[in-house]
């Protein structure tokens, strides 16, 4: 059961093959059974989510089925859920309790899914590893000493290893990409607001973005039908109509034409990951796209611009957190500068700390023009480069990292080298473009992933693409070796990964 | 560009973070070191560029002055550190 994709579970559960209940239960006891290997989910709550079950099941007895009823979907602990622990990865937020669901959390409620858990990730997603977590790093499935990516690391490990047939993340600058490339999965960052960020903790709001991570484009297709609208109690969020994001998968490639930025292939590219990417670029070659050198030149700026706006935005968005209405309060403060100094000082992790006082400093009086105003300049020229490849191409392609997953602790203590990790990505969210990683191959049994880019809420495009490339390869139908061993004989398992091949 | 010590002080009393002494050193470094990445934005000419705070440069909406929500202090207020009568409790403040 737990081999199936969405897909599969849906048509299963409809067919009544198995039940909700069946299904919820067995990825239950996988996470129980498996987990302790991966660390990926902070907060599960079985009796909700059998309760959810139950009540999944009766629905689809009474004729009722909504479109993802029965289906456990796992959260990245970002999104707010009523009455659960949502953490953030954070010890700011270990004892937050959210008093209501998040906008994203009530439309998967609605559609019918079954709440799984919440996974872990980079304390307020500000990482590229989930190695800044209060809870612990996730570990790769397909190799233990690695690392997942992040911020999403947490839903990109749980569905690797089947613990979740499909989970949430977000995406500020990568964080749902960059851990699908790692972890061998597929993820897509919607166009920013397309997706409502209510209820879901605010990192940098001009950039922050939900969306769907699993194993194939048809399931996060599935899964951004419930996900994607317009949100009155979200500013940001996006009144242009939704569609059916499953319709157009199938559609041919002929005369599309993919950009390849040259600035995305060269210097700092690992070559078998860039051998990797040329040869899905073939197969969609071979299915009838042409493909286009293009340029993008102020790929070189994207970090540096991210690095300022980001921050900034960090640094105001966690100002909220001040021990005094909800979250971690310092023990015995003597007066109220002490309450909130020291609580921020013993709640946030060394990056989170990095990040608000850099983003503090490029705000400041007599800086805001040389930092922040100058990166929000650049940032439309970063965009414009994009608008401008797009009068001549459909789709933009490339990597999503720059190499494969790296080892656990490799760069944890060098920020610099942890932000490079994001090179190809960052621009993407500084545009407010739809970005997908896709499985794209094995460099030395570890997952290599396929960046496409499309225009603004051109999602059903880049999922077409995508999904087309998993018709003819299957790349996305590895699983790790660690995670296809039966439960109960895995706490001994090496998680040695390997392409073991089996079958969704 | 290099920043002293003495200026993340004065940015960590901002941000309101307490850096103890034995932070301080490692923090500024670090620091330093992103500053230095980011200066590279100085050499780019951005005359007559406008700033882009949203990335779809799209305005915010308005909607309309109705009261949607509905008051939710006592499940607001169980999850706070301390309350006292409806009210968050801090520390004294005025003598």
């Amino acid at each position: 059961m737990h081999t199936q994709s969405v897909a599969q579970l849906i048509a299963g559960l409809r067919e009544r093959q198995f039940s909700s209940v069946e299904v919820t239960r067995t990825y239950l006891d996988r996470i129980a059974a498996l987990d302790s290997q991966y660390n990926s989910f902070i907060s599960v709550d079985e009796t909700a989510a059998m309760a959810a079950a139950a009540q999944a099941d009766a629905r689809i007895a009474a004729g009722n089925a909504a479109a993802l009823t029965g289906i456990p979907i796992a959260h990245k602990d970002i999104f707010c859920t009523d009455g659960l622990r949502t953490s953030c990865g954070s010890r700011m937020l270990d004892n937050f309790v959210p008093p209501y669901d998040g906008t994203v959390i009530q439309h998967f409620k609605a559609a019918g899914a079954v709440l799984l858990g919440k996974t872990n990730m980079d304390e307020f997603a500000m990482g590229s590893s989930n190695e800044s977590s209060f809870y612990g790093p996730v570990r790769n499935p397909w190799d233990t000493r690695l690392v997942p990516g992040g911020s999403s690391g947490g839903s990109a490990a749980a569905v690797a290893a089947l613990l979740a047939p499909a989970a949430t993340g977000t995406d500020t600058g990568g964080s749902i990409r960059q851990p699908a490339a790692f972890c061998g999965i597929t993820g897509l960052k919607p166009t920013y607001g397309r997706v409502s960020r209510l209820g879901m903790v605010a990192f940098a709001s001009s950039l922050d973005q939900a969306g769907p991570m699993a194993h194939s484009a048809q399931d996060c297709a599935l899964l951004l039908n419930a996900m994607a609208g317009h949100d009155p109690l979200d500013s940001t969020s996006s009144t242009t109509s939704t569609e059916d994001y499953c319709q157009n998968l199938g559609n041919s490639l002929a005369g599309l034409r993919i950009g390849l930025p040259r600035e995305y292939f060269g210097e700092g590219l690992d070559s078998a990951t860039g051998a990797c990417i040329d040869s899905a670029l073939k197969e969609l070659e071979a299915q009838g796209a042409t493909l286009v050198p293009v340029s993008l030149p102020h790929s070189a700026l994207t970090i540096p611009t991210y690095y300022i706006i980001a921050p900034a935005e960090a640094s105001t968005n966690l100002s909220r957190f001040d021990g005094v209405r909800y979250g971690y309060r310092c023990d015995k403060p003597v007066d109220l500068h002490d309450l909130y100094t020291r609580t921020r000082q013993e709640g946030f992790g060394d990056e989170v700390k990095r990040r608000i006082l850099v983003g503090t400093y490029a705000l400041s009086a007599g800086y805001y023009d040389a930092y922040y105003k100058k990166a929000q300049q650049i940032r439309r020229l970063i965009k414009q480069d994009f608008m401008d490849c797009f009068a001549q191409v459909d789709v933009i392609a490339g990597p999503t990292t720059p190499g494969p997953a790296f080892a656990l602790g490799a760069k944890s203590n060098d920020p610099i080298a942890m932000y490079l990790e994001d090179v190809y990505t960052l621009a993407v969210n500084l545009a407010g473009l739809p970005g997908m990683s896709v499985p794209a191959g094995f460099v030395d049994g570890k997952p290599v992933g396929l960046q496409l880019i499309g225009r603004h809420f051109d999602e059903a495009r880049l999922l077409n693409v995508a999904h087309r490339l998993q018709q003819a390869t299957d790349w996305h139908l590895r699983r790790p070796e660690s995670a296809t061993l039966a439960t109960g004989a895995s706490s001994n398992a090496s998680a040695k990964g390997s392409a073991t091949g089996e079958q969704a | 560009m290099s920043i002293e010590q003495a200026e993340i002080e004065k940015i960590a009393e901002l941000a309101r973070i307490r850096v103890s002494h034995e932070e301080i050193g490692q923090v500024t470094a670090r620091i330093a070191e992103i500053l230095h990445m980011v200066d590279q934005l100085q050499a780019v000419d951005t005359r007559d560029v406008e700033p882009m705070a949203n990335p779809l440069d799209a305005a915010q909406f308005l909607r309309a002055d109705i009261v949607t929500e509905h008051n939710r202090r006592d499940a607001f207020q169980a999850i706070a550190p301390a309350v006292e009568k409806g009210l968050y409790l801090v520390p004294k403040v005025i003598e």
